[in-house]
Protein backbone atom coordinates (compact mmCIF):
# COMPACT_ATOMS: atom_id res chain seq x y z
CA UNK A 1 0.00 0.00 0.00
CA UNK A 2 1.34 3.48 -0.81
CA UNK A 3 1.40 6.80 1.19
CA UNK A 4 1.15 10.08 -0.69
CA UNK A 5 3.87 12.34 -0.53
CA UNK A 6 3.65 15.64 -0.77
CA UNK A 7 6.69 16.60 -3.82
CA UNK A 8 6.94 19.90 -5.74
CA UNK A 9 5.21 18.92 -9.19
CA UNK A 10 6.49 19.16 -12.46
CA UNK A 11 5.73 18.19 -16.14
CA UNK A 12 3.75 15.12 -17.11
CA UNK A 13 6.38 14.19 -20.05
CA UNK A 14 9.61 14.26 -19.48
CA UNK A 15 11.64 11.47 -21.68
CA UNK A 16 12.61 8.47 -19.48
CA UNK A 17 11.86 10.20 -16.28
CA UNK A 18 9.87 8.66 -13.92
CA UNK A 19 6.16 9.46 -14.66
CA UNK A 20 4.87 12.19 -13.11
CA UNK A 21 1.48 12.70 -11.89
CA UNK A 22 -1.21 13.89 -14.28
CA UNK A 23 -3.59 15.35 -11.46
CA UNK A 24 -2.01 16.23 -7.64
CA UNK A 25 -4.14 17.28 -4.98
CA UNK A 26 -2.30 18.67 -2.05
CA UNK A 27 -4.11 19.45 1.25
CA UNK A 28 -7.20 19.92 -0.66
CA UNK A 29 -10.25 21.42 1.89
CA UNK A 30 -13.65 22.45 1.54
CA UNK A 31 -16.23 23.08 3.39
CA UNK A 32 -19.91 24.52 2.11
CA UNK A 33 -21.32 26.17 5.36
CA UNK A 34 -20.54 24.60 8.70
CA UNK A 35 -20.10 21.50 6.80
CA UNK A 36 -16.16 20.20 6.22
CA UNK A 37 -16.15 17.93 2.76
CA UNK A 38 -12.95 17.70 2.64
CA UNK A 39 -10.37 17.72 5.16
CA UNK A 40 -7.29 17.58 3.72
CA UNK A 41 -7.09 15.25 0.76
CA UNK A 42 -3.81 14.24 -0.60
CA UNK A 43 -3.60 12.48 -3.84
CA UNK A 44 -1.95 11.70 -7.37
CA UNK A 45 -3.39 10.13 -10.53
CA UNK A 46 -0.52 8.47 -12.65
CA UNK A 47 -0.45 8.82 -16.58
CA UNK A 48 -2.56 6.63 -18.53
CA UNK A 49 -4.22 4.89 -15.04
CA UNK A 50 -7.80 4.63 -13.98
CA UNK A 51 -8.07 5.70 -10.44
CA UNK A 52 -11.08 4.87 -8.72
CA UNK A 53 -12.14 6.87 -5.90
CA UNK A 54 -14.54 4.96 -3.45
CA UNK A 55 -16.47 6.19 -0.58
CA UNK A 56 -20.19 6.84 1.41
CA UNK A 57 -22.43 8.96 0.07
CA UNK A 58 -21.92 12.58 0.75
CA UNK A 59 -18.12 11.99 1.55
CA UNK A 60 -16.91 14.51 -1.31
CA UNK A 61 -16.18 12.29 -4.14
CA UNK A 62 -18.05 14.40 -6.58
CA UNK A 63 -16.57 17.68 -5.01
CA UNK A 64 -13.36 16.21 -5.31
CA UNK A 65 -13.98 15.67 -9.61
CA UNK A 66 -15.21 18.96 -9.71
CA UNK A 67 -12.06 20.70 -7.83
CA UNK A 68 -10.28 19.03 -10.59
CA UNK A 69 -12.27 20.22 -13.41
CA UNK A 70 -11.79 24.08 -11.51
CA UNK A 71 -15.64 24.53 -11.30
CA UNK A 72 -15.13 24.34 -7.53
CA UNK A 73 -12.15 26.12 -5.60
CA UNK A 74 -10.54 25.03 -2.76
CA UNK A 75 -10.84 26.64 0.33
CA UNK A 76 -7.39 25.37 0.97
CA UNK A 77 -5.24 23.12 -0.42
CA UNK A 78 -3.94 23.30 -4.29
CA UNK A 79 -5.07 21.28 -7.40
CA UNK A 80 -1.70 20.93 -9.93
CA UNK A 81 -3.36 19.17 -13.25
CA UNK A 82 -0.96 18.55 -15.90
CA UNK A 83 1.89 19.80 -13.76
CA UNK A 84 -0.16 23.05 -13.64
CA UNK A 85 -1.50 24.67 -10.31
CA UNK A 86 -5.02 25.93 -10.87
CA UNK A 87 -5.17 28.68 -8.60
CA UNK A 88 -2.78 30.17 -10.32
CA UNK A 89 -4.44 30.09 -14.08
CA UNK A 90 -6.79 32.92 -14.82
CA UNK A 91 -10.30 31.66 -16.09
CA UNK A 92 -9.43 31.47 -19.51
CA UNK A 93 -6.61 28.94 -19.25
CA UNK A 94 -8.47 27.05 -16.68
CA UNK A 95 -11.43 27.04 -19.41
CA UNK A 96 -8.25 26.02 -21.92
CA UNK A 97 -7.12 23.15 -20.02
CA UNK A 98 -10.98 21.69 -19.52
CA UNK A 99 -10.86 20.87 -23.13
CA UNK A 100 -8.17 18.80 -22.10
CA UNK A 101 -10.13 16.68 -19.74
CA UNK A 102 -13.63 15.14 -19.98
CA UNK A 103 -16.10 14.87 -17.51
CA UNK A 104 -18.89 12.26 -17.08
CA UNK A 105 -21.35 13.44 -15.51
CA UNK A 106 -24.13 10.86 -12.99
CA UNK A 107 -26.98 11.39 -15.48
CA UNK A 108 -25.26 11.46 -18.50
CA UNK A 109 -26.45 15.50 -18.90
CA UNK A 110 -26.87 15.21 -22.22
CA UNK A 111 -29.14 18.52 -23.79
CA UNK A 112 -32.53 17.17 -23.82
CA UNK A 113 -33.78 18.59 -26.19
CA UNK A 114 -31.19 18.01 -28.70
CA UNK A 115 -30.66 14.77 -30.51
CA UNK A 116 -27.42 12.27 -29.40
CA UNK A 117 -25.62 13.07 -32.66
CA UNK A 118 -26.08 17.15 -31.75
CA UNK A 119 -25.51 16.50 -28.16
CA UNK A 120 -21.68 15.18 -29.14
CA UNK A 121 -21.22 17.26 -32.13
CA UNK A 122 -21.57 20.31 -29.71
CA UNK A 123 -18.17 20.54 -28.28
CA UNK A 124 -16.35 20.21 -31.85
CA UNK A 125 -18.65 23.09 -33.00
CA UNK A 126 -17.91 25.16 -30.47
CA UNK A 127 -14.17 24.28 -30.47
CA UNK A 128 -13.46 24.22 -34.32
CA UNK A 129 -16.24 25.87 -35.72
CA UNK A 130 -14.28 25.64 -39.39
CA UNK A 131 -14.81 21.98 -40.00
CA UNK A 132 -17.24 20.61 -42.51
CA UNK A 133 -20.68 18.88 -41.54
CA UNK A 134 -19.23 15.60 -43.28
CA UNK A 135 -16.37 16.27 -40.76
CA UNK A 136 -18.48 16.29 -37.82
CA UNK A 137 -20.52 13.95 -38.71
CA UNK A 138 -18.02 11.36 -39.22
CA UNK A 139 -16.13 12.03 -36.16
CA UNK A 140 -19.67 11.98 -33.91
CA UNK A 141 -20.33 8.43 -35.96
CA UNK A 142 -16.78 7.69 -34.48
CA UNK A 143 -16.94 8.30 -30.72
CA UNK A 144 -20.73 6.99 -31.37
CA UNK A 145 -19.27 3.13 -32.96
CA UNK A 146 -16.85 3.31 -29.72
CA UNK A 147 -19.73 3.37 -27.21
CA UNK A 148 -22.16 1.43 -29.46
CA UNK A 149 -24.38 3.93 -29.59
CA UNK A 150 -24.48 4.50 -33.76
CA UNK A 151 -27.52 3.97 -34.13
CA UNK A 152 -29.27 6.30 -31.50
CA UNK A 153 -27.89 9.38 -33.28
CA UNK A 154 -30.93 10.69 -33.83
CA UNK A 155 -32.74 9.53 -31.06
CA UNK A 156 -33.64 12.77 -28.22
CA UNK A 157 -32.78 11.77 -24.41
CA UNK A 158 -35.80 11.42 -23.54
CA UNK A 159 -36.26 8.28 -26.12
CA UNK A 160 -33.28 6.11 -24.76
CA UNK A 161 -32.84 4.20 -21.43
CA UNK A 162 -30.30 5.75 -18.52
CA UNK A 163 -27.78 3.69 -19.73
CA UNK A 164 -27.42 4.52 -23.34
CA UNK A 165 -27.47 8.31 -21.79
CA UNK A 166 -24.69 7.73 -20.14
CA UNK A 167 -22.97 6.16 -23.28
CA UNK A 168 -23.88 9.47 -24.98
CA UNK A 169 -22.77 11.15 -22.36
CA UNK A 170 -19.46 9.44 -22.30
CA UNK A 171 -18.70 9.79 -26.22
CA UNK A 172 -19.58 13.81 -26.18
CA UNK A 173 -16.75 13.70 -23.01
CA UNK A 174 -14.54 12.31 -25.50
CA UNK A 175 -15.12 13.91 -29.09
CA UNK A 176 -12.24 16.46 -28.56
CA UNK A 177 -10.10 13.52 -27.56
CA UNK A 178 -8.51 14.57 -24.03
CA UNK A 179 -6.50 13.33 -22.32
CA UNK A 180 -8.19 12.69 -19.14
CA UNK A 181 -11.89 11.49 -18.68
CA UNK A 182 -13.28 12.25 -15.31
CA UNK A 183 -16.80 9.68 -14.51
CA UNK A 184 -19.27 10.86 -11.55
CA UNK A 185 -20.91 7.28 -10.59
CA UNK A 186 -20.88 5.79 -14.03
CA UNK A 187 -22.93 2.95 -13.21
CA UNK A 188 -25.13 3.89 -10.41
CA UNK A 189 -28.92 3.76 -11.16
CA UNK A 190 -27.99 1.00 -13.69
CA UNK A 191 -29.33 -2.79 -13.81
CA UNK A 192 -25.96 -5.41 -13.48
CA UNK A 193 -25.97 -5.88 -16.94
CA UNK A 194 -26.08 -2.33 -18.05
CA UNK A 195 -23.53 -1.39 -14.92
CA UNK A 196 -21.12 -4.16 -16.61
CA UNK A 197 -21.41 -3.14 -20.27
CA UNK A 198 -20.40 0.30 -18.46
CA UNK A 199 -17.45 -0.94 -16.85
CA UNK A 200 -16.15 -2.87 -20.08
CA UNK A 201 -16.91 0.74 -21.73
CA UNK A 202 -14.33 2.51 -19.39
CA UNK A 203 -11.63 -0.14 -19.40
CA UNK A 204 -12.49 0.33 -23.46
CA UNK A 205 -12.10 3.24 -23.38
CA UNK A 206 -8.38 3.45 -21.89
CA UNK A 207 -7.44 0.64 -24.25
CA UNK A 208 -7.91 2.70 -27.36
CA UNK A 209 -7.39 6.50 -26.53
CA UNK A 210 -4.87 5.83 -23.68
CA UNK A 211 -6.15 8.47 -21.43
CA UNK A 212 -5.94 8.87 -17.69
CA UNK A 213 -8.99 8.58 -15.77
CA UNK A 214 -10.86 9.45 -12.36
CA UNK A 215 -14.14 7.24 -11.89
CA UNK A 216 -16.10 8.22 -8.21
CA UNK A 217 -18.58 5.40 -7.63
CA UNK A 218 -19.14 3.54 -4.72
CA UNK A 219 -19.94 0.28 -6.64
CA UNK A 220 -17.14 -1.74 -4.90
CA UNK A 221 -17.82 -4.34 -8.06
CA UNK A 222 -17.12 -1.86 -10.62
CA UNK A 223 -13.79 -0.57 -8.44
CA UNK A 224 -12.45 -4.05 -8.54
CA UNK A 225 -13.24 -4.82 -12.31
CA UNK A 226 -11.89 -0.96 -13.73
CA UNK A 227 -9.30 0.20 -11.24
CA UNK A 228 -5.46 0.19 -11.16
CA UNK A 229 -5.82 1.59 -7.83
CA UNK A 230 -8.45 2.63 -5.43
CA UNK A 231 -8.73 5.24 -3.28
CA UNK A 232 -11.17 5.74 0.05
CA UNK A 233 -12.36 8.65 1.25
CA UNK A 234 -13.88 8.57 4.36
CA UNK A 235 -14.54 11.88 6.67
CA UNK A 236 -12.77 14.51 3.93
CA UNK A 237 -9.71 12.57 3.89
CA UNK A 238 -7.71 9.68 1.72
CA UNK A 239 -8.11 6.80 4.22
CA UNK A 240 -6.74 4.02 1.77
CA UNK A 241 -4.60 3.33 -1.23
CA UNK A 242 -4.02 0.67 -3.60
CA UNK A 243 -4.68 -1.70 -5.69
CA UNK A 244 -7.64 -3.39 -5.82
CA UNK A 245 -6.23 -6.51 -4.17
CA UNK A 246 -4.64 -4.73 -1.34
CA UNK A 247 -8.00 -3.11 -0.28
CA UNK A 248 -9.34 -6.10 -0.78
CA UNK A 249 -6.64 -7.10 1.99
CA UNK A 250 -6.36 -4.07 4.54
CA UNK A 251 -6.55 -4.14 7.76
CA UNK A 252 -8.17 -0.68 8.24
CA UNK A 253 -11.70 -1.89 9.31
CA UNK A 254 -13.29 1.08 7.94
CA UNK A 255 -12.06 0.33 4.61
CA UNK A 256 -13.13 -3.39 5.64
CA UNK A 257 -16.77 -2.59 6.86
CA UNK A 258 -16.94 -0.48 3.20
CA UNK A 259 -15.80 -2.93 0.89
CA UNK A 260 -17.73 -5.70 2.35
CA UNK A 261 -21.20 -3.69 2.52
CA UNK A 262 -21.68 -4.95 6.45
CA UNK A 263 -24.12 -2.75 8.07
CA UNK A 264 -22.34 -3.20 11.59
CA UNK A 265 -18.75 -1.77 11.70
CA UNK A 266 -16.89 1.74 12.95
CA UNK A 267 -18.68 3.95 10.13
CA UNK A 268 -22.21 2.84 12.11
CA UNK A 269 -20.69 2.83 15.22
CA UNK A 270 -21.56 -1.05 14.88
CA UNK A 271 -25.00 -0.19 15.41
CA UNK A 272 -26.63 -1.37 12.25
CA UNK A 273 -29.19 1.02 10.38
CA UNK A 274 -29.74 2.92 13.59
CA UNK A 275 -25.79 3.95 13.39
CA UNK A 276 -26.12 5.18 9.69
CA UNK A 277 -25.73 9.23 9.45
CA UNK A 278 -25.99 10.73 6.14
CA UNK B 1 -34.28 41.14 16.98
CA UNK B 2 -31.37 39.89 15.83
CA UNK B 3 -32.47 37.10 14.14
CA UNK B 4 -35.09 39.52 12.07
CA UNK B 5 -32.33 42.35 11.85
CA UNK B 6 -29.82 39.17 10.23
CA UNK B 7 -32.78 38.30 8.03
CA UNK B 8 -33.43 41.76 6.42
CA UNK B 9 -29.15 41.47 5.90
CA UNK B 10 -29.47 38.40 4.16
CA UNK B 11 -32.56 39.22 2.26
CA UNK B 12 -30.58 42.22 1.01
CA UNK B 13 -27.28 40.54 0.25
CA UNK B 14 -29.07 37.64 -2.05
CA UNK B 15 -31.34 40.70 -4.01
CA UNK B 16 -27.92 42.43 -4.65
CA UNK B 17 -25.97 38.96 -5.37
CA UNK B 18 -29.26 38.26 -7.81
CA UNK B 19 -29.01 41.82 -9.31
CA UNK B 20 -25.05 41.97 -9.49
CA UNK B 21 -25.61 38.35 -11.45
CA UNK B 22 -28.32 39.44 -14.13
CA UNK B 23 -26.86 42.69 -14.83
CA UNK B 24 -23.47 40.93 -15.39
CA UNK B 25 -25.26 38.11 -17.80
CA UNK B 26 -27.15 40.84 -19.64
CA UNK B 27 -23.93 41.85 -20.16
CA UNK B 28 -22.27 38.97 -20.96
CA UNK B 29 -25.17 38.23 -23.77
CA UNK B 30 -24.82 41.14 -25.35
CA UNK B 31 -21.53 40.90 -26.75
CA UNK B 32 -22.73 37.40 -28.44
CA UNK B 33 -25.33 39.50 -30.46
CA UNK B 34 -23.45 39.15 -33.69
CA UNK B 35 -23.20 35.57 -32.93
CA UNK B 36 -27.01 35.07 -33.58
CA UNK B 37 -27.16 35.72 -37.76
CA UNK B 38 -24.63 32.75 -37.76
CA UNK B 39 -25.95 29.42 -39.27
CA UNK B 40 -25.73 27.76 -35.72
CA UNK B 41 -27.49 30.13 -33.86
CA UNK B 42 -30.30 31.35 -36.26
CA UNK B 43 -32.50 28.63 -35.80
CA UNK B 44 -32.13 28.82 -32.16
CA UNK B 45 -33.03 33.17 -31.85
CA UNK B 46 -36.32 31.79 -34.53
CA UNK B 47 -37.22 28.86 -32.50
CA UNK B 48 -37.35 31.47 -29.13
CA UNK B 49 -39.02 33.91 -31.41
CA UNK B 50 -41.34 31.55 -32.05
CA UNK B 51 -42.10 30.67 -28.40
CA UNK B 52 -42.12 34.13 -27.33
CA UNK B 53 -44.38 35.86 -30.05
CA UNK B 54 -46.25 33.16 -31.74
CA UNK B 55 -47.32 30.95 -29.06
CA UNK B 56 -48.25 34.40 -27.08
CA UNK B 57 -50.94 35.65 -29.59
CA UNK B 58 -54.00 33.85 -28.82
CA UNK B 59 -53.88 34.93 -24.77
CA UNK B 60 -52.48 38.92 -25.84
CA UNK B 61 -55.92 39.03 -28.39
CA UNK B 62 -58.03 38.13 -25.36
CA UNK B 63 -55.85 40.04 -23.06
CA UNK B 64 -55.83 43.12 -25.19
CA UNK B 65 -59.18 43.28 -26.25
CA UNK B 66 -61.03 42.98 -22.83
CA UNK B 67 -58.19 45.89 -21.74
CA UNK B 68 -59.08 48.21 -23.90
CA UNK B 69 -62.89 47.13 -23.31
CA UNK B 70 -63.09 47.81 -20.09
CA UNK B 71 -60.88 51.23 -20.09
CA UNK B 72 -63.75 52.36 -22.09
CA UNK B 73 -66.50 51.48 -20.10
CA UNK B 74 -65.07 53.14 -17.47
CA UNK B 75 -63.88 56.16 -18.79
CA UNK B 76 -66.88 56.14 -20.52
CA UNK B 77 -69.54 56.61 -17.27
CA UNK B 78 -67.44 59.70 -16.53
CA UNK B 79 -67.73 60.79 -20.20
CA UNK B 80 -71.44 60.13 -20.35
CA UNK B 81 -72.23 61.90 -17.22
CA UNK B 82 -70.71 65.42 -18.59
CA UNK B 83 -71.72 64.96 -22.64
CA UNK B 84 -68.15 63.98 -23.73
CA UNK B 85 -68.19 60.06 -24.85
CA UNK B 86 -66.70 62.21 -28.40
CA UNK B 87 -63.54 61.93 -26.11
CA UNK B 88 -63.59 58.19 -25.78
CA UNK B 89 -61.29 57.46 -28.94
CA UNK B 90 -58.09 59.57 -27.63
CA UNK B 91 -58.64 58.23 -24.31
CA UNK B 92 -58.22 54.77 -25.46
CA UNK B 93 -55.63 55.08 -27.75
CA UNK B 94 -53.34 57.21 -25.97
CA UNK B 95 -53.59 54.99 -22.72
CA UNK B 96 -52.82 51.98 -24.75
CA UNK B 97 -50.05 53.06 -26.95
CA UNK B 98 -48.44 54.51 -23.86
CA UNK B 99 -49.40 52.63 -20.79
CA UNK B 100 -51.63 49.74 -21.39
CA UNK B 101 -50.12 47.81 -24.84
CA UNK B 102 -46.86 47.70 -23.17
CA UNK B 103 -48.07 47.29 -19.27
CA UNK B 104 -50.45 44.51 -20.45
CA UNK B 105 -48.00 42.52 -23.06
CA UNK B 106 -45.06 42.29 -20.38
CA UNK B 107 -46.67 41.12 -17.59
CA UNK B 108 -48.84 38.42 -20.29
CA UNK B 109 -44.75 37.54 -21.16
CA UNK B 110 -43.35 37.72 -17.90
CA UNK B 111 -46.03 35.41 -16.20
CA UNK B 112 -46.02 32.87 -19.83
CA UNK B 113 -42.15 32.92 -21.44
CA UNK B 114 -40.65 34.35 -18.54
CA UNK B 115 -41.75 31.94 -16.14
CA UNK B 116 -40.83 29.30 -18.80
CA UNK B 117 -37.91 30.45 -19.37
CA UNK B 118 -36.78 29.92 -15.52
CA UNK B 119 -38.21 26.73 -15.47
CA UNK B 120 -36.69 26.29 -18.62
CA UNK B 121 -32.76 26.79 -16.94
CA UNK B 122 -33.79 26.01 -13.94
CA UNK B 123 -34.32 22.25 -14.39
CA UNK B 124 -30.77 21.91 -16.63
CA UNK B 125 -29.18 23.72 -13.71
CA UNK B 126 -30.43 21.25 -11.30
CA UNK B 127 -29.91 18.23 -13.94
CA UNK B 128 -26.44 19.11 -14.54
CA UNK B 129 -26.69 20.18 -17.80
CA UNK B 130 -25.22 23.87 -17.66
CA UNK B 131 -22.43 22.08 -15.74
CA UNK B 132 -22.10 20.22 -18.70
CA UNK B 133 -21.87 23.11 -20.98
CA UNK B 134 -19.48 24.45 -18.92
CA UNK B 135 -16.86 21.72 -18.61
CA UNK B 136 -17.22 21.61 -22.40
CA UNK B 137 -16.25 25.26 -22.50
CA UNK B 138 -19.78 26.05 -24.34
CA UNK B 139 -20.45 29.86 -22.80
CA UNK B 140 -24.21 29.47 -21.56
CA UNK B 141 -24.54 33.19 -22.21
CA UNK B 142 -24.55 32.67 -25.80
CA UNK B 143 -26.18 29.25 -25.81
CA UNK B 144 -28.63 29.52 -23.32
CA UNK B 145 -29.42 33.22 -23.23
CA UNK B 146 -28.58 35.47 -25.99
CA UNK B 147 -31.54 33.75 -28.34
CA UNK B 148 -33.81 34.17 -25.96
CA UNK B 149 -32.86 38.11 -24.78
CA UNK B 150 -32.70 38.85 -28.89
CA UNK B 151 -36.32 36.82 -29.52
CA UNK B 152 -37.71 38.92 -26.48
CA UNK B 153 -36.09 42.08 -27.32
CA UNK B 154 -37.59 41.82 -31.25
CA UNK B 155 -41.07 39.95 -30.26
CA UNK B 156 -42.44 42.30 -27.17
CA UNK B 157 -42.61 45.40 -29.28
CA UNK B 158 -44.48 43.06 -32.05
CA UNK B 159 -46.53 41.67 -29.75
CA UNK B 160 -46.71 45.12 -28.18
CA UNK B 161 -48.29 47.14 -31.46
CA UNK B 162 -50.74 44.17 -32.06
CA UNK B 163 -52.08 44.39 -28.49
CA UNK B 164 -52.29 48.05 -28.86
CA UNK B 165 -54.07 47.75 -31.96
CA UNK B 166 -56.53 45.47 -30.79
CA UNK B 167 -56.82 46.87 -27.44
CA UNK B 168 -58.07 50.16 -29.19
CA UNK B 169 -60.79 48.37 -31.36
CA UNK B 170 -61.85 46.55 -28.31
CA UNK B 171 -62.15 49.87 -26.82
CA UNK B 172 -64.24 51.22 -29.94
CA UNK B 173 -66.69 47.93 -29.63
CA UNK B 174 -67.70 48.77 -26.41
CA UNK B 175 -67.71 52.47 -27.57
CA UNK B 176 -70.09 52.15 -29.86
CA UNK B 177 -71.70 49.59 -27.95
CA UNK B 178 -72.60 51.12 -24.54
CA UNK B 179 -72.47 54.73 -25.35
CA UNK B 180 -72.94 55.14 -28.92
CA UNK B 181 -69.65 56.63 -29.90
CA UNK B 182 -69.42 55.71 -33.63
CA UNK B 183 -66.36 53.95 -35.28
CA UNK B 184 -65.68 57.11 -37.20
CA UNK B 185 -65.52 59.73 -34.36
CA UNK B 186 -64.10 57.27 -32.47
CA UNK B 187 -61.09 56.99 -35.22
CA UNK B 188 -61.20 60.57 -36.11
CA UNK B 189 -60.28 61.58 -32.37
CA UNK B 190 -58.06 58.88 -31.70
CA UNK B 191 -55.80 59.64 -34.92
CA UNK B 192 -56.24 63.62 -33.93
CA UNK B 193 -54.80 63.07 -30.67
CA UNK B 194 -52.39 60.30 -30.58
CA UNK B 195 -48.73 61.81 -30.79
CA UNK B 196 -45.95 60.06 -32.51
CA UNK B 197 -44.05 60.19 -29.02
CA UNK B 198 -47.10 57.94 -27.18
CA UNK B 199 -46.42 55.47 -30.03
CA UNK B 200 -42.59 55.39 -29.48
CA UNK B 201 -42.50 55.51 -25.86
CA UNK B 202 -44.66 52.95 -25.46
CA UNK B 203 -42.41 50.75 -27.68
CA UNK B 204 -38.92 52.10 -25.77
CA UNK B 205 -41.07 50.68 -22.81
CA UNK B 206 -41.43 47.05 -24.31
CA UNK B 207 -38.13 46.90 -25.17
CA UNK B 208 -36.87 47.41 -21.92
CA UNK B 209 -39.73 44.88 -20.85
CA UNK B 210 -38.87 42.45 -23.00
CA UNK B 211 -35.31 42.43 -21.53
CA UNK B 212 -36.09 42.79 -18.48
CA UNK B 213 -38.29 39.35 -18.68
CA UNK B 214 -35.75 37.59 -20.60
CA UNK B 215 -32.88 38.47 -18.48
CA UNK B 216 -34.73 37.80 -15.19
CA UNK B 217 -36.18 34.29 -16.16
CA UNK B 218 -32.93 33.12 -17.25
CA UNK B 219 -30.88 34.41 -14.57
CA UNK B 220 -33.18 32.77 -11.93
CA UNK B 221 -33.74 29.76 -14.17
CA UNK B 222 -29.46 29.58 -14.17
CA UNK B 223 -29.12 29.88 -10.55
CA UNK B 224 -31.20 27.60 -9.46
CA UNK B 225 -30.75 25.08 -6.94
CA UNK B 226 -32.03 21.91 -5.25
CA UNK B 227 -34.26 19.89 -7.47
CA UNK B 228 -37.48 20.43 -8.20
CA UNK B 229 -38.23 22.69 -5.72
CA UNK B 230 -35.66 25.26 -6.52
CA UNK B 231 -37.07 25.03 -9.83
CA UNK B 232 -40.47 25.86 -8.58
CA UNK B 233 -38.75 28.71 -6.93
CA UNK B 234 -37.01 30.33 -9.43
CA UNK B 235 -39.71 30.20 -11.84
CA UNK B 236 -41.96 31.80 -8.90
CA UNK B 237 -38.92 34.20 -8.22
CA UNK B 238 -38.85 35.21 -12.10
CA UNK B 239 -42.57 36.25 -12.01
CA UNK B 240 -42.69 38.10 -8.77
CA UNK B 241 -39.59 40.02 -9.72
CA UNK B 242 -40.07 40.85 -13.39
CA UNK B 243 -43.52 41.84 -12.32
CA UNK B 244 -41.97 44.23 -9.76
CA UNK B 245 -39.23 45.58 -12.31
CA UNK B 246 -42.16 46.06 -14.78
CA UNK B 247 -44.33 48.24 -12.31
CA UNK B 248 -41.50 49.94 -10.68
CA UNK B 249 -39.48 50.54 -14.46
CA UNK B 250 -42.65 51.75 -16.27
CA UNK B 251 -43.43 54.74 -14.07
CA UNK B 252 -40.27 55.74 -13.93
CA UNK B 253 -39.73 55.82 -18.26
CA UNK B 254 -43.16 57.73 -18.07
CA UNK B 255 -41.88 60.04 -15.65
CA UNK B 256 -38.77 60.67 -17.45
CA UNK B 257 -40.39 60.98 -21.11
CA UNK B 258 -43.72 62.88 -19.85
CA UNK B 259 -42.15 64.74 -16.85
CA UNK B 260 -38.60 65.31 -17.77
CA UNK B 261 -39.39 65.88 -20.82
CA UNK B 262 -36.90 63.30 -22.61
Amino acid sequence: METQRAEKPTTVTDGNAPAMPVIRLRGLRKSFGDFVVLDGVDLDVRPRETLVIIGRSGTGKSVTLRHIMGLLEPDEGEVFVFGRNLASLDIKQIKKLRLRIGYLFQSGALLNWMTIGENVALPLLEHSPGLSDAEVHKRVMEKLRLVEMENAVDKLPSQISGGMKKRGGLARSIILEPEIILYDEPTSGLDPVMASAINDLVIHTREVLGVTQVVVTHDMESAYRIADRVAMLYEGKIIALGTPEEIKRHENPIVQQFITGNSHGPITNNNGLEGVEE
Amino acid sequence: MKSAVLSLGKLIADAATGAGYSLALLGRSFVWLPYSITRRSRGDVLHQMYVCGIVSIPVTLVVSVFTGAILALNGGITLADIGQEHLMGRIVAISMAREMGPFMTALILAASVGSGMAAELGTMAVSEETDALEVMGVDDAKFLVMPRLLAMTVMTPILTVYATVLGTLGGAITSYAQYGVSFVLFKTDAFDNLEFKDVYTGLIKSVVFGIVIAVVGCSEGLRARGGAMGVGRATRSAVIISYLLIIVLGYYLTFAFYRLAV
